[in-house]
């Protein structure tokens, strides 16, 4: 009699029961399948039902750029308000840092209270008073940072939103990376001309006393800038303006904007501001009615009209020459908020439906294919008994991965099929490993018992020893993969820990049970 | 019930060590000389660039597509079918500047297709690498492949003794070089599932060796006396029957998965089918078969 003590037993159906019930939504049709049990269906990767995958950098460098050129304007003040005035010159913002340099040498400290008062976290480096360098604290610079990418995951999130997109998945990765994963998408370059811009949108006036010759000629007004509009058809620069850099109204202040048509039929796009919002915008516009001002939207200009009257109401209307797609473009960019910082999109992998859908059938044939050889060579080198056995044991393997894996929520990618499709291979290399050891010890003249006992024993040493080695692997190719690889990894790393369950629990049981049944002679192995 | 390895099999391979090891170290050689001299066909995972993979109706033929894409100006593009007739890939070498480029010559290229053949193209895939990515890529493939070497090296060594360990990465080292040989000589893509694929190989040459370690780490506690010759070739018969039969099945799997599963997977396919052979060749005739040279310490104490 061998042995095979109860709580095995019982551990082996309700893994099996486990595996049948919860891997049967990814076989048959959702509806017949009872709502418990449908958390086994498998999520698939973008690869197989099609989507985005795109990681993006968040230029946070120009966050700080930003921001130390506001301090730059207060700096600017505060030296002309201290008595006695401080004379400077080339005060300017490069990237990260801020120079200046002192006309006469003046009192260290001073200029460097100067600078704290306006924002303690900046560092100054006053060596030489010819040239002052000011930047932010490494401190400072990683919390710029994380606001730059929490608050672009939340304008993400927004912008991903409005296009309406199922389940998407926006998150974090490394310091300054954003990945964002859109699953079922069909125009991917939409989304990317959205994810593109900053959105970052003002109504400035524009300098109609400068000369704009002069302006073409490098000679900008202090306190201007050089913008142009661009031209519709060509995306090229075509028409410049001149326009003041103090802003009149800011985009923040507005609560909504939609695409619409105006009198002419022409795209638009209609706005409404916040209070603040309405009261700087009637102020500016009853301020200056006959002048131009101009909307601009990341240093372009979108258009520029003449002021025919004050408008109070807190709601306005952008014209440009806009056709209906990028009107509705530019009010999702408005609804949804600027970015803090631009964003670059670092890698893309876009899959469309129809090679997702021919990607999971031509995997999922070749697993099946994979199977049925599997299961033939097994019978023809083992037999009916314990061909058989390692054939139930690599079909309950395979149903407990599909199982485990949408327990899991984990996600089945293309690499995924094929590390199923090697495990299948490879999982019946522990039965293999048995029933050769089981042949070598009763040819060595043991007695059945004695060759199936030792059989598993000996095996259980190399059957462990050798798929940790497989294990490792699988950890490491999850730990350095990316996307796909991963789940490569995971059904690899699953496919192990199934096998060594169904080959030295399951396969041992059905052994034990059917030798003290049936008691034969001959093993026939 | 069908044995492919007869039970008495006796075949010496210890004795094959001088033939083994020319073939291998010829294989080896022509493998690194090729790496050096001809290299290996990057994909974008590593050299940053754009594939587009579009499936065309109206019998659109790749010149046409040539002719509408060539003066794109975008740096080097390569089309070639893939799969059936009507699918093409179409590569984009890695645009010179920054990030920002290589989006603008996705969408160059998208608007001169679209402008040109409407709706008869279907965007099935596009991948786009920039540099930034793909020097990350290239630095987390090679570090994964030098941890997984390190990490079986010391599994080795934790579970038998450091000769077996040396005896295993010596097998392990060859399975690399002539994958990496067999890729470079056959101008197949190197990419990320290259990598994903090569430490699978690690992962099923170690496999196949541990088992073969593992009988010739108990026929060393059993035999004291017999020659070590001898006690490897019998601990390689021993387990051949095995070897033979899980190689088998595991060709048989990834055949299917070669042949159906579909254009995208062939290769990663392939170079596991090559790895599993060259694992299963190198488990016998490399790892094993250095373990003579390796000063293998054996006990003369009794011990059961």
């Amino acid at each position: 009699m061998l042995i095979f003590e109860n709580w095995k037993k019982v551990l082996i159906l309700i893994v099996s029961i486990f595996a049948i019930l919860f891997s049967l939504p990814n076989f048959v049709s959702k509806n017949s399948v009872p709502n418990f049990f449908k958390a086994g269906e498998i999520r698939l990767g973008l690869d197989l039902q099609g989507g985005s995958y795109l990681l993006l950098e968040v230029e946070s460098d120009s966050l700080q750029t930003d921001r130390l050129n506001s301090v730059a304007d207060e700096l600017r003040i505060a030296l002309r308000n201290a008595s006695p005035r401080i004379g400077y010159k080339n005060l300017s913002v490069i990237n990260t840092e801020l120079t200046f340099s002192l006309i006469e040498e003046n009192d260290v400290d001073l200029i460097k209270n100067l600078i704290l008062n306006i924002d303690d976290s900046l560092i100054v480096d006053d060596e030489d008073f010819s040239s002052i360098q000011v930047s932010f604290s490494e401190e400072k610079i990683t919390e710029i940072r994380d606001y730059a990418i929490l608050q672009s995951i939340e304008i993400i999130r927004r912008r991903v939103d409005e296009v309406g997109t199922n389940e998407p998945i926006i998150q974090r990765q490394g310091d300054e990376r954003i990945l964002v994963q859109l699953p079922g998408l069909d125009d991917p370059e939409r989304i990317k001309r959205l994810l593109g811009k900053t959105a970052r949108m003002n109504f400035r006036m524009v300098n109609e006393t400068a000369s704009i010759d002069e302006a073409l000629s490098g000679r900008v007004p202090p306190g201007s800038d050089l913008l142009y509009e661009l031209d519709p058809r060509t995306g090229e620069k075509s028409l410049p303006y001149i326009i003041y850099k103090r802003i009149g109204v800011s985009g923040d202040q507005l609560v909504d904007a939609n695409p619409s048509m105006d009198q002419y039929n022409q795209p638009v796009v209609s706005l409404r501001f916040d209070s603040t919002g309405s009261r700087k915008f009637g102020d500016l516009t009853s301020k200056n009615v006959g002048k131009r001002f101009a909307i601009v939207l990341d240093g372009e200009v979108i258009s520029a009209p003449v002021i025919r009257e004050a408008i109070t109401g807190g709601s306005g209307q952008i014209s440009g020459n806009f056709t209906f797609e990028t009107a509705s473009d530019l009010a999702v960019l408005l609804r949804a908020g600027a970015l803090p910082a631009p964003l670059t999109i670092l890698e893309e992998r876009s899959v469309g439906p129809s090679l997702g859908k021919d990607s999971i059938n031509a995997g999922m044939y070749a697993a099946i294919i994979a199977i049925i050889l599997v299961i033939i060579y097994m019978l023809v080198i083992y037999g009916a008994r314990f061909g058989v056995v390692a054939n139930i044991s690599l079909i309950i393997n395979i149903l407990l991965i599909l199982a485990i894996l949408g327990v899991l929520d984990a996600t089945l990618t293309l690499p995924g099929l094929a590390g199923i499709a090697l495990t299948i291979g490879m999982a019946v290399d522990a039965n293999v490993l048995i029933f050769e050891r089981i042949r070598e010890e009763s040819r060595s003249g043991r007695s059945n018992i004695g060759a199936i006992d030792n059989g598993f024993k000996e095996a259980f040493r190399t059957i462990v020893d050798a798929n940790i080695t497989t294990l490792l692997a699988a950890v490491i190719l999850f730990q350095f993969g990316s996307g796909p690889v991963k789940g490569f990894a995971v059904t690899l790393a699953l496919g192990v820990m199934t096998t060594m369950f169904t080959s030295l629990l399951l396969s041992r049981g059905i052994i034990t049970i059917w030798y003290n049944r049936y008691k034969p002679n001959n093993l026939n192995i | 019930m069908l044995r492919l390895i007869s039970d008495n099999t006796t075949i010496k391979f210890i004795k094959l060590k001088a033939l083994s090891f020319t073939f291998s170290g010829i294989l080896s050689v022509l493998a690194i000389l090729s790496v050096l001299f001809v290299g290996l066909n990057f994909g974008i995972d590593f050299k940053g660039g754009i594939l587009l993979e579009v499936r065309t109706g109206n019998n659109i033929a790749i010149s046409d597509i040539r002719s509408k894409i060539s003066d794109l100006n975008i740096g080097e593009v390569s089309i070639q079918e893939f799969g059936v007739k009507s699918d093409y890939l179409i590569r984009v070498e890695r645009q010179k500047g920054s990030d920002n480029a290589q989006q603008v010559a996705v969408e160059i290229l998208k608007n001169a297709l679209n402008k040109a053949f409407g709706k008869d193209i279907d965007y099935r895939r596009l991948e786009y690498v920039g540099p930034t990515v793909s020097k990350d890529l290239i630095s987390d493939g090679v570090m994964a492949i030098c941890f997984a070497i390190m990490a079986m090296l010391a599994y080795i060594w934790f579970r038998f003794e450091l000769p077996f360990a040396i005896g295993a990465i010596i097998a392990l080292l060859h399975d690399i070089i002539l994958t990496l040989g067999v890729f470079s000589i056959l101008g197949l893509e190197f990419n990320l599932s290259t990598v994903a694929a090569i430490l699978l190989i690690i992962g099923y040459s170690m496999n196949d060796t541990v088992v073969v370690y593992d009988r010739i780490r108990e026929n060393l506690r059993k035999f004291k006396k017999m020659e070590l010759k001898e006690l490897l070739d019998k601990s390689i018969n021993e387990t051949l029957s095995r070897t033979i039969n899980t190689t088998i099945t595991t060709m048989l799997a990834l055949g299917a998965l070669y042949l159906i599963g579909g254009q995208i997977i062939s290769d990663f396919a392939f170079a596991m089918l090559w790895g599993i052979i060259v694992g299963t060749y190198s488990s016998i005739f490399i790892a094993s078969t250095v373990l003579m040279f390796l000063n293998i310490r054996r006990s003369k104490e009794s011990e059961s």
